[in-house]
C-alpha cells in the first residue's frame, strides 16, 4: 500500500497535470513580462484547455481509477470533463474583448480560470469525499476572486464577499455532512460508503442532508439559491458567464457521482429531497424571474429553474434519469453561452447596458443576432423542435418511468409559465420600437453565438452522437 | 514514572494558569503572550503523551502563525480593549453555566465513548503497530505515497488562495516611492558624498 506512486497510476490524471503546470507556466509569464502578453496569455490558456481536452480524449478507454480509486476516469467523467472544458474555453474566449476594455488586462483571469478548470476536473472525477472536497474549493476559491475582480465597481465586490461569505458556510455544510458520513460509514470512499449504506444508520442519513445542502449551493438550486441574483448581476458580466456554465457542470457531476454511487442502499431516503428541491427550483425559477428587468438577473432565475429540471433526472435515479441529467447540462451550457455572448454586446456609446427594454427592435438593426437570441430562448423555453426540448423530454421521460408523476406534471406546468418570459424578451426584441443600435459585436462572440445558435436549431437533425454518447457515460456509474 | 506523572502535573497547571490569565490580563498584548504560554504547555502535554508530530504542529501553527497574526492585530488596531471587557463580571454566572453544561456533556461523551465494531472492518490497510514506526513516521509513509494527490491539491489550492490576495490588493499606483535596492547598491562615494569648503562666516548657499 505505500508504495510510492508508479507512472502508470498517473496516467488517469494527465489532464489535470496538463492543466497545473500549464496554469503555473502561464502564471510565471505573466508575472515576468511586461502587460502586452495578456492576450497572448489568453490565448495560450484557451490552447491549454483544448490540449487538456485532447489528452483526456486520448486516455485508454474504459474505467482507470487511481489512488485507491480516490480518483476516478469512467465514459461520466470524459463526458463532463470535456463539458466544463468546452464551458470554460468559451468563456475565456468571451472576456477577451472586455477584459480589455473594462478589467484593464489583467492576466490572472485565465490563469485562475485555467486552475478553476482543474479543480472542476477533479472534481468530476473525485470518488472519496476528500477528493471531493479538495475538488470543490479548488473550484471555487477561483470563483470568488474573479467575482470581485472589477476591483473599482462596488457592486462587484459586493458580488465576491458574498459568495465568498456564503459559499465558506455551504463548504462548512459540506465538511460537516461528510464528517458524519465518515464517522458511521467509518471510511472516505463512495465504494465503503455505499457497502455502510447496506447496513442502514440515522447518522448517515443526516450526514446525507449536509452534504446534500452543501451541493444545492454549489448548482444553486432551492432553498440554497439566495447568492444566485446578487452574484450574477454584480459579478462582471464574463465572469457571470463562466458562473452560469462550468462550475454547474462540475456541481451536478458531483452531485449526481455522489448521490449515485455512495448512496444507493437509501433511494427512497434522498429521492424525496430531490424531488422537494427540483419542483421548488422549477417554480421559483418561473415565477420570481418574471419581474426581473436585468438580463443578467433574468439569467440568473433561469438557471436555478434549469438546475431543478436537470435534478429531475437525478430524483428519477435510474441509469435514464442520469442519461437524462447529462444531456440537460450539455444543452444547457450552449443555450446559456448562447445568451451570454448578446449580453456581453449589448453596449453603445453610453457604455454596458443590461435591461431587457434595451433589447427593443434588435430584430431591425442585428438581425442575425436577434434571430439567434430568439432561438435560444425557443430553446430554453423548451419549444419543439429545438435542442431545449430534447432536453427536458428526457429528464420528464425518466421522472414518468420512476413513477415521479407530481414531479414530471409540476415540471411542464413550471416550463409553461417559464415560456412567458423567454416569449416577453422576444416580443421586446421583434415588436417595440427600436432604440439606438449596439455596437458591432466582435468575431469570437460571433462565433461562440453562431455556434451555440445552430446546435440548439440544428440538434434535432442529428441528435444520435449526444445521446449515445450521455446514455454510454450514464451507464458507466451503475 | 513518577518524573513522568511531575511534568504532567507542571505543564497542565501552567496551562490552566496561563489559560485564565489569557481572559483576565488587562493589556491585550499579554493575553496574547499568554495564550502562546498555554499553548506551548499544551505541546508539553503531547509529548507526554507520545504524540511529538501533534506537539510540533501546535508550536509551528499556532505559536508560529496565528499567535503571531494575534499579535499584530493588536498592535495594528487602535482598539480599547479595557473598554470592551466592561461588565463582563456581570455575564460571569450565565458564562460558568455554559461552561459547566460543556463541561458535562464532554465527560458524559468521554465516558461512554466506544468504536462501533463495524468500522473496524471497514479499515482498507492494515495500521502498523505503534511499536514499529513512531507517528510521524508513520504519517510521511502515507502522506508522500497514497495521499499525495490529496497534498498536491492541498497545494494547489493554497496557490490559488495565493494569487488571489494578491490579484484583489496589489495596486500598482503611479507616484509611489519604492525602495529601489539596484540603484541604492550602484551609489558610488563621488556621486553620493561632496566635499565643499566652506570659508569661515559665510555658511552654505
Amino acid at each position: 500500500m505505500n508504495a510510492a506512486p508508479s507512472v502508470s497510476n498517473l496516467v488517469p490524471l494527465l489532464p489535470e497535470i496538463v492543466l497545473g503546470v500549464g496554469g503555473m507556466a502561464l502564471l510565471m509569464l505573466g508575472v515576468y513580462r511586461d502587460a502586452r502578453m495578456v492576450r497572448l496569455i489568453d490565448y495560450a490558456a484557451i490552447a491549454l484547455l483544448v490540449v487538456a481536452g485532447a489528452v483526456l480524449l486520448l486516455l485508454p478507454a474504459g474505467k482507470l481509477t487511481s489512488f485507491d480509486g480516490s480518483f476516478v476516469v469512467d465514459d461520466f467523467a470524459r463526458f463532463l470533463k470535456i463539458l466544463a472544458l468546452i464551458g470554460s474555453a468559451a468563456a475565456i474566449a468571451m472576456s477577451l474583448d472586455y477584459a480589455e476594455r473594462e478589467l484593464q488586462q489583467r492576466f490572472e483571469y485565465s490563469v485562475l480560470i485555467v486552475l478553476s478548470t482543474l479543480g472542476m476536473l477533479m472534481l468530476i472525477s473525485a470518488a472519496d469525499l476528500i477528493a471531493l472536497y479538495l475538488g470543490l474549493e479548488l473550484m471555487s476559491l477561483p470563483l470568488y476572486v474573479v467575482a470581485a475582480s472589477h476591483r473599482n465597481s462596488l457592486r462587484s465586490t459586493e458580488a465576491g464577499l458574498k459568495y465568498f461569505v456564503l459559499g465558506a458556510l455551504s463548504s462548512g455544510m459540506l465538511l460537516y455532512g461528510a464528517s458524519l458520513v465518515y464517522g458511521f460509514a467509518g471510511t472516505v470512499t463512495f465504494s465503503g460508503i455505499a457497502q455502510a449504506t447496506a447496513r442502514g444508520g440515522t447518522g448517515l442519513i443526516f450526514g446525507l442532508v449536509f452534504l446534500f445542502a452543501g451541493f444545492c449551493f454549489k448548482v444553486s438550486a432551492v432553498p440554497f439559491h439566495m447568492w444566485t441574483p446578487d452574484v450574477y448581476e454584480g459579478a462582471p458580466t464574463p465572469v457571470t458567464a463562466f458562473f452560469a456554465a462550468a462550475p454547474k457542470v462540475a456541481g451536478l457531476a458531483m452531485f449526481v457521482r455522489a448521490t449515485i454511487v455512495a448512496f444507493p442502499g437509501i433511494v427512497s431516503q434522498w429521492q424525496q429531497i430531490l424531488v422537494f428541491v427540483s419542483i421548488a427550483s422549477m417554480l421559483l425559477g418561473a415565477f420570481a424571474a418574471i419581474g426581473q428587468r436585468n438580463f443578467k438577473r433574468l439569467m440568473a432565475y433561469s438557471s436555478i429553474g434549469h438546475m431543478g429540471y436537470a435534478l429531475i433526472g437525478l430524483a428519477a435515479g435510474t441509469s435514464q434519469g442520469v442519461q437524462g441529467v447529462l444531456l440537460y447540462v450539455a444543452i444547457y451550457i450552449t443555450m446559456t453561452l448562447g445568451v451570454f455572448t448578446v449580453i456581453l454586446s449589448m453596449r453603445r456609446s453610453t457604455g454596458m447596458v443590461e435591461s431587457i427594454d434595451q433589447l427593443a427592435g434588435l430584430a431591425r438593426g442585428h438581425p442575425a443576432m436577434a434571430f439567434f437570441l430568439a432561438m435560444l430562448l425557443f430553446s430554453m423555453a423548451g419549444v419543439p423542435p429545438l435542442a431545449g426540448f430534447f432536453a427536458k423530454f428526457y429528464v420528464f421521460l425518466a421522472a414518468i418511468k420512476a413513477g415521479l408523476y407530481v414531479l414530471a406534471v409540476v415540471g411542464v406546468l413550471a416550463s409553461v409559465v417559464g415560456a412567458y418570459y423567454y416569449l416577453a424578451i422576444i416580443k421586446i426584441m421583434y415588436f417595440d420600437e427600436p432604440v439606438e443600435g449596439f455596437y458591432k459585436m466582435p468575431l469570437e462572440l460571433k462565433v461562440v453565438l453562431a455556434i451555440c445558435g445552430l446546435f440548439n436549431v440544428l440538434f434535432f437533425l442529428y441528435p444520435g452522437p449526444l445521446v449515445g454518447a450521455a446514455s454510454a457515460a450514464a451507464q458507466s456509474l451503475f | 514514572m513518577i518524573i513522568q506523572a511531575i511534568f504532567f502535573y507542571i505543564f497542565a497547571g501552567i496551562a490552566v494558569a496561563s489559560a485564565v490569565m489569557v481572559i483576565t490580563a488587562r493589556n491585550p498584548v499579554h493575553s496574547v503572550l499568554f495564550l502562546i504560554l498555554a499553548f506551548v504547555n499544551a505541546a508539553g502535554l503531547f509529548v507526554l503523551l507520545g504524540a511529538e508530530f501533534l506537539a510540533m504542529i501546535l508550536i509551528v501553527v499556532y505559536v508560529g502563525a496565528v499567535a503571531v497574526l494575534f499579535l499584530f492585530v493588536v498592535m495594528m488596531l487602535d482598539i480599547d480593549f479595557s473598554e470592551l471587557r466592561q461588565g463582563i463580571l456581570n455575564y460571569l454566572p450565565i458564562g460558568a453555566l455554559v461552561g459547566a453544561v460543556l463541561l458535562t456533556e464532554l465527560l458524559i461523551l468521554v465516558g461512554a465513548w466506544a468504536i462501533g465494531p463495524d468500522v473496524v472492518k471497514s479499515i482498507a490497510s492494515p495500521i502498523p503497530a505503534p511499536s514499529d514506526v513512531n507517528n510521524t513516521q508513520a504519517l510521511g509513509l502515507v502522506l508522500y505515497t497514497r495521499y499525495v494527490y490529496f497534498f498536491e491539491a492541498a497545494g494547489l489550492i493554497l496557490l490559488v488562495a495565493m494569487i488571489g490576495a494578491i490579484v484583489l490588493t496589489l495596486q500598482h499606483k503611479p507616484g509611489v516611492k519604492r525602495q529601489n535596492i539596484a540603484a541604492q547598491v550602484a551609489r558610488r562615494r563621488t556621486t553620493a558624498i561632496d566635499i565643499v569648503n566652506v570659508k569661515p562666516g559665510q555658511g552654505l548657499s
